[in-house]
């Protein structure tokens, strides 16, 4: 139990700041990339003040990165023993192919800005970019494998790899990894959308650094709202793989506990799910729709689905907890439509000569500010349904979570756990702190800049 | 079936590589944090100091975190029982090593004396406990620790710190301290290159006897051979060449010979690890109570497909990475010094 809330305590901590790193550091690559491609200084400033943003929250993930890596032997060395044919490969991949790429060319990107020449600087961030894209891949790769496994047999107690390809072909892969990609852009996206209009705003009528500000908005708009769409789309394709290999996770979504055709989706619930609600807003057929495409598509119960389960592993319940399930799902869901809802009304509101106008908005302003909570919502809640909707499994008909623990004291694991929360709420605490002053900075602060050479000393930075 | 016996020998000797190139690389970085608040004469220095690893250390420490890794893949008991077993001593690093992370990033934030030394204290504190608990950690790995069957440690943090492991952690320690202190005087110039030498002689100083020490220990503490294992000559050796080549690079850097003196105190790092590695072979977690509940190469390692998948991307990947990495430390490749004296 301490180590569930314990691994749930550091990924979502973890993924907290995952997101946000991934979808920054391609948005300042794209930023520096537009700089100089159009010779244009208020993009060059934009990926500068961006990019200092990007490094607070990179320390974070890298960190927090690190304890994920080893938390699987720490707590969980019979799931670590049981998976580590399979689980383990994608994870050394990662570290050689994705986290080395990361690691070295933001040192070369941060120090390097005045000794590179500008074509291997600007190489530098994206490099960085794809490394956190590969990142993702590969230890989605493995998680992948939890919800579906694939390409194994099991061999003495041990799942064993039999086909590396079909672990990286596995569909729910594809379909997670260009969900939380784009998910990390909408993240990314929102946030720089966020903090331009607040600082467009905030800066005095006439002063240079506004309209960089606005160019800012209005490009953010568009970039948030389409990969915001986009992972709608992807969404509902993984709604597709997960009424096939998952559907346990589906019914619980849903809190369909009854096998049905045609079935509705509900849209809210208030009162109890299983029995009688007190209320409740429905949309027919449209479940079916989402699950198969079809009109009169049949939907598995969760009743039907656990005695089909008992008949096939035996005596036990394999439902998960489905209030958390069906609120995270539609937490997710409700922010992804307001994150899209709000960056539409930027774009309408700023077409044109009407930015001025968007500013004055003094409501409108507060709540895209606001939006950047949104995508924050969203990746927790989808981060928690995906883990939450596959309990009791770890590995997905394999092994159950309570199989998978340590040998490790209780007492050891409370005094971990509660030093993780410690740790990890002060670091919390200090780098909201951080990243608030940092994006109240000028646009064209670069008194302790990274990489910034100084005067007195080659090469100072910290 | 040669062909997998082989495969997994390989993992093992890679996996070794991987704590080398760690060890060799984190070691210096490590050493500055350590040295940095004794050789800094005020907060130019102490940025000076951080400035010298700053474009590195993040790409040193992911050789742990591959380390890590290979170690779950090719060898998933080996990692899940040594991690669970020695679960509070690792937890320590990880701790050491988060403060130690965002040390570097949240220093330079605020202008504030009181911020900087906080932040100073944790990049020291972060550097030295990982330190001392991966000398510890190896020591204990050589001379074994008290196992269940089927490997699983029950001992606690206390049963890691018996005497010799704490020798062998204060010997990690000084021989960074002396790596680290070596870098600092080729890396930066006047007073503090000055300071970084004469802190690296008493380092070396205390590294050498310290390893000396440890090495005698172990070896005179004699866990029997067992089946399949090199002679015990070989790690002895190694673990003299390592005291060699420690007193060796203490020699060096006393006479202002930087370059070679940092290959020296490398070397030394590289043979202590390999006294480790070719001491434990074939086992990878020793029992020092029963032999049979040793966990070993053969019976801890990843089937035939998941090693022959690793296999092939790490010949593909491993010199991608040496590369780059070793394009970076050409780029940052000048001394950090202060404008009045030079720059």
């Amino acid at each position: 139990m301490l180590a569930r809330w314990e691994f749930s305590v550091v990924t979502v901590f973890h993924f907290f700041f995952v997101p946000l790193t991934i979808g920054l550091a391609f948005v300042v690559a794209f930023m520096q990339t537009l700089a100089y491609a159009r010779h244009d200084r208020d993009w060059d400033r934009l990926s500068r003040y961006f990019g200092r943003l990007l490094l607070i929250e990179m320390a974070v993930g890298i960190v927090t990165g690190i304890v994920l890596e080893f938390q699987f032997g720490l707590n969980w060395s019979a799931f670590s023993i049981f998976v580590g044919n399979i689980f383990g490969a994608p994870l050394a991949i990662e570290a050689l192919l994705a986290f080395f790429m990361e690691s070295t060319f933001i040192g070369l990107w941060v120090f390097g800005r005045d000794r590179l020449p500008r074509s291997l600087h600007l190489v530098s961030i994206w490099m960085v970019s794809l490394g956190t894209v590969l990142s993702a891949f590969f230890i989605l790769a493995a998680n992948s494998w939890m919800q579906h496994p694939v390409g194994y047999r099991i061999s003495h107690g041990q799942a064993v790899l039999t086909n590396f390809w079909a672990v990286l072909a596995n569909p729910v892969l594809w379909g997670s990894f260009v969900h939380t990609v784009l998910g990390a852009f909408a993240t990314a996206g929102a946030l720089v959308l966020g903090i331009s209009t607040w600082r467009a705003r905030r800066e005095p009528a006439g002063s240079e650094h506004r309209p960089a500000f606005l160019q800012a908005t209005r490009w953010s708009a568009w970039f948030t709202m389409v990969s915001t769409v986009l992972v709608a789309v992807s969404g509902d394709v993984q709604a597709r793989l997960m009424d096939v290999y998952q559907p346990m996770k589906m019914a619980a979504a849903e809190a369909l506990y009854h096998t049905e055709s045609g079935a509705s989706f509900s849209l809210l619930t208030i009162g109890n799910l299983k029995n009688q609600p007190i209320f409740q807003i429905r949309i027919p057929h449209l479940l079916s729709l989402i699950a198969d495409l079809s009109w009169d598509g049949q939907v598995k119960g969760i009743d039907n689905l656990q005695a089909a389960d008992v008949a096939r592993y035996g005596h036990g319940s394999y439902i998960p907890v489905v209030p958390l399930t069906y609120w995270s799902f539609r937490a997710m869901v409700g922010a992804g439509i307001c994150i899209i809802l709000l960056s539409a009304w930027v774009i309408w509101a700023t077409r044109g000569t009407r930015s001025e106008a968007f500013l004055a908005k003094r409501w409108g302003t507060r709540a895209v500010v606001a939006g950047i909570a949104l995508p924050f919502i969203a990746n927790t809640t989808g981060w928690v349904f995906t883990e939450a909707g596959r309990q009791p499994w770890v590995v997905n008909g394999l092994m159950t979570v309570a199989k998978g623990v340590s040998s490790v004291t209780t007492a050891d694991m409370a005094l971990t756990l509660g030093a993780f929360v410690l740790v990890y709420s002060a670091l919390g605490a200090l780098d909201a702190w951080l990243f608030v002053r940092a994006s109240k900075r000028d646009l064209d602060d670069t008194g302790h800049d990274e990489g910034h050479a100084d005067a007195e000393v080659a090469g100072l930075v910290y | 079936m040669s062909s997998f016996a082989a495969l997994d020998t390989t993992w093992f000797a890679l996996i070794g590589l991987l704590w080398a190139g760690y060890l060799f690389l984190e070691g210096f970085d490590f050493g500055v944090s350590i040295v940095a608040p004794f050789v800094s004469a005020d907060d130019q220095d102490r940025r000076i100091c951080i400035n010298a690893i700053g474009p590195v250390w993040d790409g040193n420490e992911v050789w742990l975190v591959t380390a890590g890794g290979a170690t779950f893949a090719a060898f998933p008991l080996w990692y899940g029982r040594l991690f669970s077993g020695f679960y509070l001593a690792l937890f320590l690093v990880l701790l050491a090593l988060i403060v130690r992370g965002v040390s570097f990033e949240f220093r330079g934030k605020l202008t504030s004396a009181a911020w900087r030394r906080t932040w100073d204290w944790a990049n020291f504190a972060g550097s030295l406990v990982p330190a001392v608990v991966w000398g510890a950690a190896f020591t204990d790995l050589v001379r074994g620790v008290v196992l269940a069957p089927g490997g699983v440690y029950f001992g606690g943090l206390l049963g890691l710190l018996h005497p010799v492991a704490l020798v062998g952690g204060l010997a990690s320690a000084t021989l960074f301290a002396l790596h680290g202190s070596v870098f600092l005087s080729m890396k930066t110039g006047g007073g503090l290159a000055e300071r970084a030498r004469k802190a690296a002689v008493v380092a070396g100083v205390a590294a050498t006897a310290l390893l000396a020490v440890a090495v005698a220990w172990v070896a005179l503490a004699g866990r029997p051979s067992v089946p399949g294992a090199v002679s015990p000559v070989l790690p002895l050796a190694l673990g003299a060449l390592g005291v060699l080549a420690a007193a060796g690079g203490t020699a060096l850097v006393a006479t202002g010979r930087g370059g070679l003196a940092f290959l020296s105190t490398g070397l030394a790092i590289l043979a202590g690890l390999g006294a480790v590695f070719s001491r434990m072979f074939p086992e990878v977690l020793p029992a020092s109570n029963v032999a049979s509940h040793s966990l070993t190469i053969a019976g801890s390692a990843s089937q035939h497909e998941t090693l022959v998948v690793m296999t092939v991307v790490a010949a593909v990947f491993t010199p991608l990475v040496l590369a780059y990495q070793g394009w970076t430390y050409w780029v940052f490749r000048q001394r950090l010094v202060r404008a009045t004296a030079g720059a």
